[in-house]
């Protein structure tokens, strides 16, 4: 089976990000999953394991001071020494923020080209297809590569397959010296005390309110429907622009688009904008008290009233459903 | 100070996009085509540098069809100098690789401290196009910066990732993109509409920059579906028994 390199992100502490089982899990689709490091001298080792444990069976680490204190460089160098070495079918990268960087580079750098934002991958008569979700999942499209490399953007949380347990085969290597003029990481900020809920991106169940809730004081009716449901906390941008909740919040177009088996939206119209980052949602919940809202046109199950009075009473049946069901 | 604006013109957000079912490409007549709000953004942190520094030098730029002068001209009527506008309908359909070929010819002719762009345009959504143009011409990026702050000789910024965020510094010349959170765009005005009138717009093809002729990967589109149109459910007005039926459907459809 080809080999299929997957770039993952570590934290600032060195740890595997999130992105990792979806990316393995990919690549385990389209041939030998081959997992790519760049990583603070010493530290290698020590996530082969678990790297091993998601699916890899490559593990390539490349160490060096560089991991960590600059933007992108040592990902890409870590990334091009390891097509040179394993001769990919295909590279497949998180599309983040600090890696699609990557993915950009190594396209020009290895002559291939970048399949951006998949949201699945497959194997087909030999060639690697990309299958994209666009124009907030109006439209699902195909694409591929021709005539180099094959380098494919994963939307993160996109990739519910998982690969079997493999026990890794380990190679260090040093991390080669940057070659352009670096980007400096001066400081890393971790996010903000943990609310313990899920992350928007990715999350199974999302609730999110709009201009609906009135005030940012009323916002935290969202946050107590979330927590019932064990569910991530969004937001339409009509909230995020009345101040209710930082952008970080927002679903939609310009936002975080989601694609959970549950979607509540409470007190929010849905303007085109926001049915674009959540319409590929399995089951649409909306609570508005404006019959007409767009909102009702793509909602699985609509309520039509006051979300002052309406979730309060959700909030006390979930919770006695829960009850009942734990006895 | 010469700053170059990279600005795409696409469909607009507010109405539905259609996408040619037969080509996989999008269908440029099915909506309005405006400057991606992105881009403005990205123009207005450059004005806001050259408000405080009068002798910067904007220049904004774009590939598109003969309709994006429409776009370049509401970025000079913004406050940006000049405009190029690469015009081919060979480069009708270019992938990312080679769009950014483009771009990054173009911006090596007419030289330039920094490159400004949005970190993802609302339509392809791509987010690498920045990524390559900085490799093409061996500089850093500074990626999805919220906020940018521009001096003489480097440029830093704060950039969101999971789980927290990054402060990061860049020498200049550079490439930096920013994102929805950044400088809110200015809006035009009277004086500055009459003014983009007069600002010089120069049109290259693709002949006129240096690409050469070996064949280069791409990336191609093969197929587009449109989803079925989602139908819409049950929808109840609440006369105080509402809540109790939303937690019953939950229920049986086990999500909760």
């Amino acid at each position: 089976m080809a080999n299929i390199l997957v770039l993952i992100e570590t934290s600032s502490t060195g740890g595997i990000k999130a992105s990792a089982p979806g990316l393995i899990g990919a690549a385990a689709q389209l041939g030998t999953p081959v997992a790519v490091v760049a990583a603070a001298p010493g530290t290698g080792a020590a996530v082969a394991g678990e790297l091993g444990r998601l699916g890899a069976a490559h593990v390539y680490v490349a160490e060096g001071e560089d991991a960590g204190r600059i933007l992108a460089q040592p990902q890409l160098v870590a990334l091009t020494a390891a097509v040179s070495a394993y001769a990919p079918a295909a590279v497949l990268i998180s599309n983040s923020t600090e890696s699609r960087e990557v993915a950009g580079r190594l396209a020009i750098r290895t002559g291939g080209a970048v399949a951006a934002d998949a949201v699945n991958v497959r194997s087909e008569d030999g060639r690697i297809v990309a299958v994209h979700s666009v124009f907030g999942g109006d439209y699902t499209t195909e694409s591929w590569v021709r005539d180099g490399l094959t380098i494919i953007t994963i939307r993160p949380g996109s990739i519910q397959e998982r690969a079997a347990a493999a026990t890794a085969e380990l190679t260090v290597a040093p991390l080669a010296a940057a070659d352009f003029p670096a980007a400096i990481i001066e400081q890393v900020h971790e996010a903000g005390a943990d609310t313990g809920r899920p992350a928007l991106r990715g999350a199974t169940k999302v609730v999110s309110g709009g201009r609906g809730l009135g005030s940012k004081d009323n916002f935290v009716l969202v946050e107590q429907l979330a927590d019932a449901l064990g569910a991530a906390v969004g937001a339409s941008r009509a909230a995020v622009d009345a101040g209710y909740v930082p952008q970080s919040y927002q679903v939609g177009q310009t936002g975080v688009a989601v694609s959970p088996q549950l979607y509540v939206a409470l007190g929010i119209s849905g303007a085109i904008q926001h049915r674009a980052g959540m319409q590929t949602s399995k089951t649409i919940v909306a609570i508005n008290k404006d019959e007409d809202s767009p909102i009702f046109e793509v909602a699985d199950f609509g309520i039509v009233g006051d979300v002052f009075t309406v979730v309060p009473q959700l909030i006390e049946a979930i919770n006695a459903h829960q009850l009942t069901a734990a006895h | 100070m010469k700053i170059v604006v990279l600005v795409k013109q696409v469909p607009d957000t507010y109405e539905d996009r259609k996408i040619d079912l037969s080509s996989g490409l999008l269908d440029r007549d099915a909506s309005d085509i405006v400057p991606d709000e992105i881009n403005e953004r990205a123009l207005e942190s450059a004005l806001r540098y050259k408000d405080g520094q009068k002798a910067t030098e904007i220049v904004v730029l774009t590939m598109g069809p003969d309709s994006a002068t429409k776009t370049l001209r509401k970025m000079l009527s913004m406050g940006a100098d000049s405009a190029i506008h690469i015009v081919d309908d060979a480069l009708a359909a270019s992938d990312m690789v080679q769009t950014a070929r483009v771009l990054a010819a173009a911006i090596q002719r007419g030289g330039f401290d920094l490159v400004l762009a949005g970190n993802e345009s609302t339509d392809g959504r791509g987010g690498v196009v920045p990524a390559m143009v900085a490799e093409i011409l061996g500089l850093p990026l500074l990626p999805s910066l919220d906020a940018l702050e521009l001096e003489a000789g480097s440029v830093s910024g704060t950039c969101s990732i999971d789980g927290g965020s990054l402060s990061v510094r860049a020498p200049l010349p550079a490439v930096v993109s920013v994102t929805e959170r950044s400088a809110e765009a200015r809006f035009p005005n009277f004086k500055g509409i009459m003014m983009a009138k007069r600002k010089p717009v120069e049109t290259m093809d693709r002949a006129s920059l240096d690409l050469g002729t070996a064949a280069v990967a791409a990336s191609v589109v093969g197929s587009a579906t449109k989803r079925p149109a989602r139908a819409a459910g049950t929808k109840i007005i609440d006369d105080g028994t509402a809540a109790q039926e939303l937690a019953g459907f939950l229920a049986s459809n086990r999500l909760i």
